[in-house]
């Protein structure tokens, strides 16, 4: 127990670590950049209303106060993390003046659950299906099915969801293929609520599975078709050990940590694939948002969005590291 | 070096395919340095024309000819891959060989960054330097900055390979007849991690230019340079899908799985001559 506290007392470092490099990075890029907030703003309001010069004067003089340009970057570099730790990355410039950290966080929701769910499907089903294939060479079934993952594993995010667009679209229409509840539904706790949600998030869902489905079963076969010719697998088939024993006990569980292992670096990239996923499905989460906000050049909200989804990110990286020790003995012992 | 093509050729089936399907597109891609127009150019043919004996790939809505117009794509996603795989193999291999080789506080400290860069996700970060640098952001600078971000995961393969070879004995050979480390670290140990930086190699290609894709479809790269992405977005924004001009969307695809899969195959392949366990069954032992 000694042991494990200290692993994740290192590892929580870790994450404290990744979030600040990650959001001092995002502060340098946009103190660089040759875009002033300020006019960005001043531009948007002009272009809306007519101001007359001394009004411009004095929102451009409201405006760099807020933001803090004329100061030291020193200083702005502190001012930016003690508003950012309470939560306050200025108003958003497309929704003024809802603050954007409240759209992120009526963003959020919807991209944990899309998220959260595929990526245990992909996990459980591709894992399983690929153990299975690397123990049972022989399987038609399982032989086909790495075929067509083989096939699939390569193609964009982008290219499968728009063919499940046609297909469900276009060809088949069954299923909704564009936002995230029916318009004739009103928000809230209910049944009817609940069931529209579920069901529009079918397609998202679906493209984000068939995409991840083929790197977990390759990843496992081959880690089990290794395993499988290891001694100790070939004693206990000897020694009459039941065959799904052999095949969950050892086999799977051995391959399963350094898959565990992978799972935390897939979720880094798997944020790319949801912001594809969710403009072609039209999703409300946080890569629609992402997508509306730089089109629309809204500087607070293309930030609170990059803040959120590393803190997010490096977050759920944190969790799959402190649950690898639980499978792995050896991580445990260290 | 090319004992190994010719093995590789005759037991892996991965690899020939994979060869075969690479040598396709990048004989495609090649042949846009005898392109008779300019791919940046609109309005040069009729609009909307499907595959002729004239126009090969047909015609996009923005009247260009589809094979030049992917063929000039093809190049430059390629080129671009190429660039970034090459910039982050620099980066990995130093990485990896020193903080293998070095050990101790130097290892402890490469690794620590090394699992800061694995945890940043790349893609806010290359959205927000689009956002920020707009019209400054040309195809070198995102290749540049996507190396940064490309190393991480290889360094720590070529790191394990390296503690490996620390303590083998011909290592402690070279450090007795007095080599730098450097020359160690070059000449000694640098031709062990050659299989693994082509493999990976190939593999870092498949995910720049698949990032590329993301990022120009959705609109947030230099969207005049024609590109894999940026042929898919002009397709997109036009809706070539629902108004029929299907060639536009389908070719490009097939093209992608082409060299997608070319790739990913090749990757494969080496990563299984890497592993002894499995060449050996492969060759039937």
């Amino acid at each position: 127990m000694q042991g494990y506290l200290w692993f994740a007392a290192k590892r929580f470092v870790q994450l404290l670590a990744v979030i600040f490099f990650g959001v001092s990075a995002m502060f340098v890029v946009t103190y660089l950049s040759p875009i002033d907030p300020v006019e960005q703003v001043l531009g948007r309001l002009s272009a809306r209303s007519n101001l007359s010069p001394e009004a411009i004067a004095a929102t451009r003089a409201a405006l760099t106060e807020m933001f803090g340009t004329n100061q030291p970057v020193l200083t702005q570099y502190f001012n930016f993390w003690s508003r950012l730790l309470r939560g306050d990355l200025g108003a958003s410039l497309m929704a003024f003046p809802t603050p954007a950290m409240e759209l992120v966080l009526r963003a959020l929701p919807w991209t944990l659950g899309l998220l959260l769910t595929s990526t245990a499907i992909t996990f459980v089903v591709g894992n399983l299906l690929g153990g299975l294939a690397g123990y049972f060479q022989n399987s038609r079934w399982l032989k086909a099915f790495g075929i067509v993952s083989m096939g699939l594993q390569p193609i964009p995010y982008y290219i499968v969801a728009f063919i499940i667009l046609i297909v469900f679209g276009f060809l088949w229409p069954v299923l909704p293929i564009s936002g995230g509840f029916a318009m004739d539904v009103r928000p809230g706790w209910t049944w009817s609520f609940i069931l529209s949600v579920l069901q529009h998030s079918l397609l998202p869902a679906l493209s984000l599975v068939l995409v991840g489905l083929g790197g977990w079963f390759i990843g496992m076969r081959a880690l089990v078709s290794n395993i499988v010719t290891e001694d100790y697998v070939t004693y206990a088939e000897l020694a009459g050990v039941r065959r799904d024993t052999i095949v969950g006990g050892y086999v799977i569980r051995n391959a399963l940590v350094p898959q565990v292992t992978a799972l935390a670096m897939v979720i880094g990239g798997v944020f790319s694939g949801t912001v594809i996923t969710e403009q072609v499905f039209n999703y409300p989460g946080m890569g629609s948002l992402l997508v509306d906000a730089v089109n629309a050049g809204d500087y607070s909200t293309v930030l609170a969005v990059c803040t959120i989804s590393i803190a997010a990110v490096a977050l759920a990286i944190f969790i799959v590291d402190l649950l690898h020790p639980l499978l792995d003995p050896r991580v445990r012992a260290e | 070096m090319f004992a190994v093509f010719r093995d590789l050729i005759r037991y892996n089936i991965e690899f020939t395919i994979g060869l075969i399907l690479v040598g396709i597109v990048a004989i495609f891609a090649a042949l846009s340095f005898f392109s008779p127009v300019d791919p940046s150019q609109i309005y040069l043919a009729i609009p909307d024309q499907p595959p002729s004996a004239q126009y090969w790939f047909g015609t996009n809505s923005r009247g260009q000819d589809l094979f030049w117009q992917l063929s000039a794509a093809f190049r430059n996603s390629l080129l671009f891959g190429i660039t970034v795989a090459v910039l982050s193999r620099i980066i990995s291999i130093a990485v990896g060989l020193a903080a293998g080789y070095l050990g101790g506080w130097v290892d402890r400290v490469l690794m620590f960054i090394n699992d800061i860069f694995v945890a940043v996700p790349i893609f806010p970060i290359l959205v927000l330097f689009y956002f920020v640098l707009r019209n400054h952001m040309d195809s070198f600078t995102m290749a540049l900055i996507m190396a940064c971000f490309g190393w991480p995961f290889d360094a720590r393969l070529i790191r394990s390979v390296a503690l490996g070879l620390k303590h083998r004995e011909f290592t402690r050979h070279a450090v007795f007849a007095g080599m730098s480390t450097r020359k160690v670290l070059l000449e000694e140990h640098l031709p062990y991690v050659m299989p693994i930086v082509f493999s990976t190699f190939m593999n870092n290609m498949l995910w720049s230019i698949g990032m590329e894709v993301t990022l120009a479809v959705l609109g947030f790269t230099n969207i005049n340079n024609p590109t894999i992405g940026t042929v898919l977005y002009w397709a997109n924004s036009h809706s070539a899908m629902v108004v029929g001009v299907w060639w536009w969307v389908v070719i490009p695809v097939i093209l992608i799985v082409i060299t997608f899969l070319g790739l990913f195959l090749l990757a494969v392949s080496m990563n299984e001559y890497i592993d002894p366990r499995s060449r050996l069954r492969r060759m039937g032992a």
